[in-house]
């Protein structure tokens, strides 16, 4: 909806309200894989199920690939 | 006797770290098998969950060097770091902070700063870096498990063109070092090991080579070559010829 306040993941417009858990589980992510930034700041993984995605929030989701 | 590589206490036999970069995700695990390696550098990014996950094709055993490319400064590579370990990575990090997009160079000055900020927090830094001499004493003070000089630009496999820089940093610094970036051959990496470097990490030279597989075991022979090679002390150079027969007894006509 027009003037509405997204969040956003890896760059993506997000607008439902869950929790991290409940997101990395939804799109298929192993949590223990990954780490997490919210608004800058790395997000324990303790705290994702007790962390929901916040409209304007910026969630990164990060993990490794080949490199040297 | 055994012969081993020692980083901050962990024992490795391998001294041939590999890259990840570059590589078709099949080819990785037989890379690694072939290359004899125990510690793998990979990267970290943004990922997402339909791709095939690269660790994954890492044969068990094997240790994660996360590297912290992307970094500009000090603080970014701290990030990185953090975001590695979070990521379940372990403790051991390739410290790699860079601004130049066209040499990809690294900055020694935020390398060493990142250096003691991750030490502290608990971190084995090895930082990849210039080699200059005064910056690897500072990076060593700050807390590097082992310094890693570059030998030619990132990916370019120009070969060993910093040689006479390096050995300066084998002969003072009293930490490993892993000649990191640059090397393109086989030979170039036996090269290194023969004037005492402590290992060698590659990446671009394998993952660009024709035969990929084998190209990973010529680089472990090549090593483990040149480490005997130091170890057996390499014979002296004259500038004129010296008889390998007896110069005596010779058959009469």
């Amino acid at each position: 909806m027009r003037g509405e306040k997204m969040a956003k993941i890896n760059g993506e417009d997000f607008n439902e309200k869950i929790t991290v858990g409940e997101y990395l589980k939804k799109a298929g992510y192993s949590a223990v894989r990954v780490a997490v930034m919210v608004n800058g700041e790395i997000l324990p993984k303790n705290d994702y199920d007790s962390t929901e995605i916040k409209p304007d929030d910026e969630v990164e989701i990060v993990g490794f690939v080949g490199g040297g | 006797m055994e012969d081993k590589l020692i980083i901050a206490g962990h024992e490795f036999n391998s001294r041939f770290i590999l890259g990840s970069g570059k590589f078709d995700l099949d080819l990785i695990n037989a890379a690694v098998k072939n290359a004899g390696a125990e510690i793998i550098t990979l990267a970290v990014r943004r990922v997402n969950s339909f791709t095939g996950n690269i660790l994954d094709h890492i044969p068990e055993g094997v240790t994660l060097l996360p590297n912290t490319s992307g970094a500009r400064n000090a603080e970014e590579a701290v990030k990185i770091a953090k975001l590695a370990r979070e990521a379940g990575c372990g403790d051991f990090i390739k410290i790699e902070v860079i601004h130049d997009s066209k040499y990809l160079l690294p900055d020694n000055y935020e390398t060493a700063k990142a250096c003691e900020m991750l030490a502290k927090d608990g971190f084995i830094p090895m930082p990849y870096m210039y080699p200059d001499l005064y910056a690897a004493r500072d990076m060593k003070n700050a807390g590097a498990a082992a310094i890693m000089p570059l030998a030619a630009p990132i990916g370019s496999n120009q070969g060993l063109s910093t040689k006479q820089f390096i050995r300066i940093l084998i002969e003072e610094i009293d930490l490993p070092i892993i000649v990191d970036a640059g090397i393109g051959k086989p030979s170039q990496a036996c090269e290194a090991m023969e004037m005492g470097a402590s290992a060698i990490m590659a990446n671009t030279a394998i993952a660009t080579a024709g035969n990929i597989v084998q190209m990973a075991e010529a680089f472990k022979n090549a090593i483990i070559a040149g480490r005997l090679a130091y170890l057996a002390g390499t014979g002296r150079v004259l500038d004129k010829a010296s008889a390998s027969s007896p110069l005596t007894g010779f058959i009469a006509d």
